[in-house]
């Protein structure tokens, strides 16, 4: 019976998502609204983003020094961890996986409430293709926004890792030996491309929640949790065949 | 014109719509009354397009909606304007942006003159003033206000309000009813009114039809529906006290 619903919601998603990759009606109105949810989802997410990483990049420092790095072990060890971890799974995965409870529920609950307020019925009474008009702009612009986030994560990490300096954990020198160690460009490279993929399982999956809530604001409440358990849920089986596939 | 021809809708196994022949004319304001679940819903939205009736024909002057292609669908969908129960404002724009929107999706006018018909659309539900409000900043009243005049900015041919008084005060509700009837003939449109508040139907019915567990019980006019002898139909309409009385009143005279 699991298996039967899961098929059957999945029918439903890529049939919504048919109807949402079709072209704009108006360009103009299409553009007015990607630009709303660039800033709605990624440039308000952008603060959330630097506070995370900021204390991630420095936990992480701190953790390695502490319990991993030994006598044995090159002084660099902790800054090259850290770099390794902010960029291969931090910055994509984990940040995403942050970025699907609060981008995730917003989407869901609000295209939950214009559904249940008849608004998305207004929508299509008028001949607008419902779908592409409030999906399309939010799949669009979150991915737009993603290797932004994804950058700054990054960059807001490795300042929190700095800053552990400042309270003695370790040498400037020695973070920044360890950070520039054995660079490889392409875990950059890499961590955005899994970004881009984990930004349309949120916006798309949290749109589908949304889009086909029946009831009234309990039901939307529903629907935004289950947005936010599935887009992971998601993520997280994603994140190993990239994982795999990339590496 | 909308015409129903034998029209039917179900609901896995249970019958919600039996056999509905109807017609709405031009110019009228079409009242679709009864009791609450007898079907008013279900019909509105079969007749607009959110439900597919399981058999039967939905005529818009002649063109069967029912076996449209999807893009015809969508064209003549551009013809029609819907006030909501909930007046289904969006309500992240203001009320001047819900105007314009029929406007900016499917006008090729400029910018100030989409700006000037949905300036005048306002002026006509009397919401001067009110541009820059949010939906969440105004009354009911006003919301269902806005509503009119959001469907009426691309001069639709066809009108369906659903409980267009619900959750206001008398009178208010009687100010949206007779906006919605003189829209009605200013413009000519095929206006349906799904309804249950007798003040309207006595203020503006021009051609009633009554639901009654899914099918048409009676049609007629605001001037028959008083002496109608159909028991269902009093029954419902004299359920109301004041009604009762002011039938008892006349059959004094």
């Amino acid at each position: 019976m699991f298996i039967v619903n899961g098929i059957a919601a999945f029918g439903r998603y890529l049939q919504l998502m048919g109807r949402t990759f079709s072209l704009p009606e108006r360009w103009r109105m299409f553009l007015k609204q990607y630009v709303k949810e660039m800033a709605q989802l990624g440039v308000d997410s952008i603060g959330i983003v630097l506070l995370i990483s900021f204390f991630i990049g420095a936990v992480i420092c701190i953790q390695i020094k502490l319990n991993i790095q030994s006598p044995w072990m090159p002084n660099f060890t902790t800054g090259y961890t850290t770099r390794e971890i902010m960029l291969l799974e931090f910055s994509s995965s984990i940040m995403c996986l942050i970025l699907s409870g609060k981008v995730g529920s917003n989407i869901a609950s609000e295209v939950g409430t214009m559904r249940v307020t008849q608004q998305i019925d207004a929508l299509e009474i008028m001949g607008v293709n419902s779908a592409s008009f409030l999906i399309l702009p939010k799949i669009a612009g979150m991915m737009t926004m993603i290797p932004f986030l994804v950058v700054f994560s990054m960059t807001s990490g490795f300042v929190g890792a700095y800053a552990t300096a400042l309270i003695g954990v370790i040498t400037v020198d020695d973070l920044t030996i360890g950070l520039l160690h054995d660079f490889n460009q392409w875990f950059i490279w890499m961590s955005v491309i899994k970004s881009f993929v984990f930004a349309f399982i949120i916006s798309s999956v949290s749109s589908y929640y949304g889009y086909t809530v029946e009831g009234g604001s309990f039901e939307v409440g529903k629907a935004s949790t289950d947005a936010v358990v599935r887009s992971s849920m998601l993520i997280l089986f994603a994140d190993i065949f990239l994982t795999k596939l990339l590496s | 014109m909308i015409e129903l021809r034998h029209l039917y809708k179900s609901f896995e196994d249970k019958d919600v719509l039996k056999d509905i022949n109807a017609v709405f004319e031009d110019g009228k304001t079409n009242l679709i009354i009864g009791q609450s679940g007898s079907g008013k819903t279900v019909l509105m939205k079969n007749i607009v397009g959110l439900f597919e009736p399981s058999s039967g024909e939905i005529l818009y002057d002649g063109r069967d909606f029912v076996r449209m292609t999807k893009r015809e669908k969508v064209l003549i969908r551009r013809e029609m304007g819907m006030i909501f129960q909930s007046a289904a404002l969006f309500d992240s724009m203001s009320v001047l942006e819900n105007v314009m929107f029929p406007l900016d999706m499917f006008s090729d006018d400029n910018e100030a003159d989409r700006i000037r018909r949905a300036k005048f659309c306002l002026e006509r539900v009397n919401l001067q003033g009110a541009e820059d409000k949010f939906p969440g900043e105004i009354s009911g009243g006003m919301q269902k206000r806005v509503a009119i005049a959001r469907a009426i900015a691309l001069n639709p041919k066809y009108l369906f309000c659903d409980e267009p008084n619900s959750g206001l005060d008398p009178k208010t509700s009687i100010v949206i009813d007779e906006l919605i009837h003189s829209i009605t003939h200013e413009y000519d449109m095929t206006t349906i009114i799904n309804t249950h508040d007798m003040n309207s139907v006595m203020g503006i019915g021009e051609n009633i039809i009554y639901i009654y567990e899914g099918h048409k019980e009676w049609q007629g006019s605001k001037d028959q529906i008083m002496s109608s002898t159909n028991e269902r139909l009093n029954s419902f309409i004299f359920a109301s006290d004041l009604f009762r009385k002011v039938k008892e009143a006349e059959n004094g005279k």
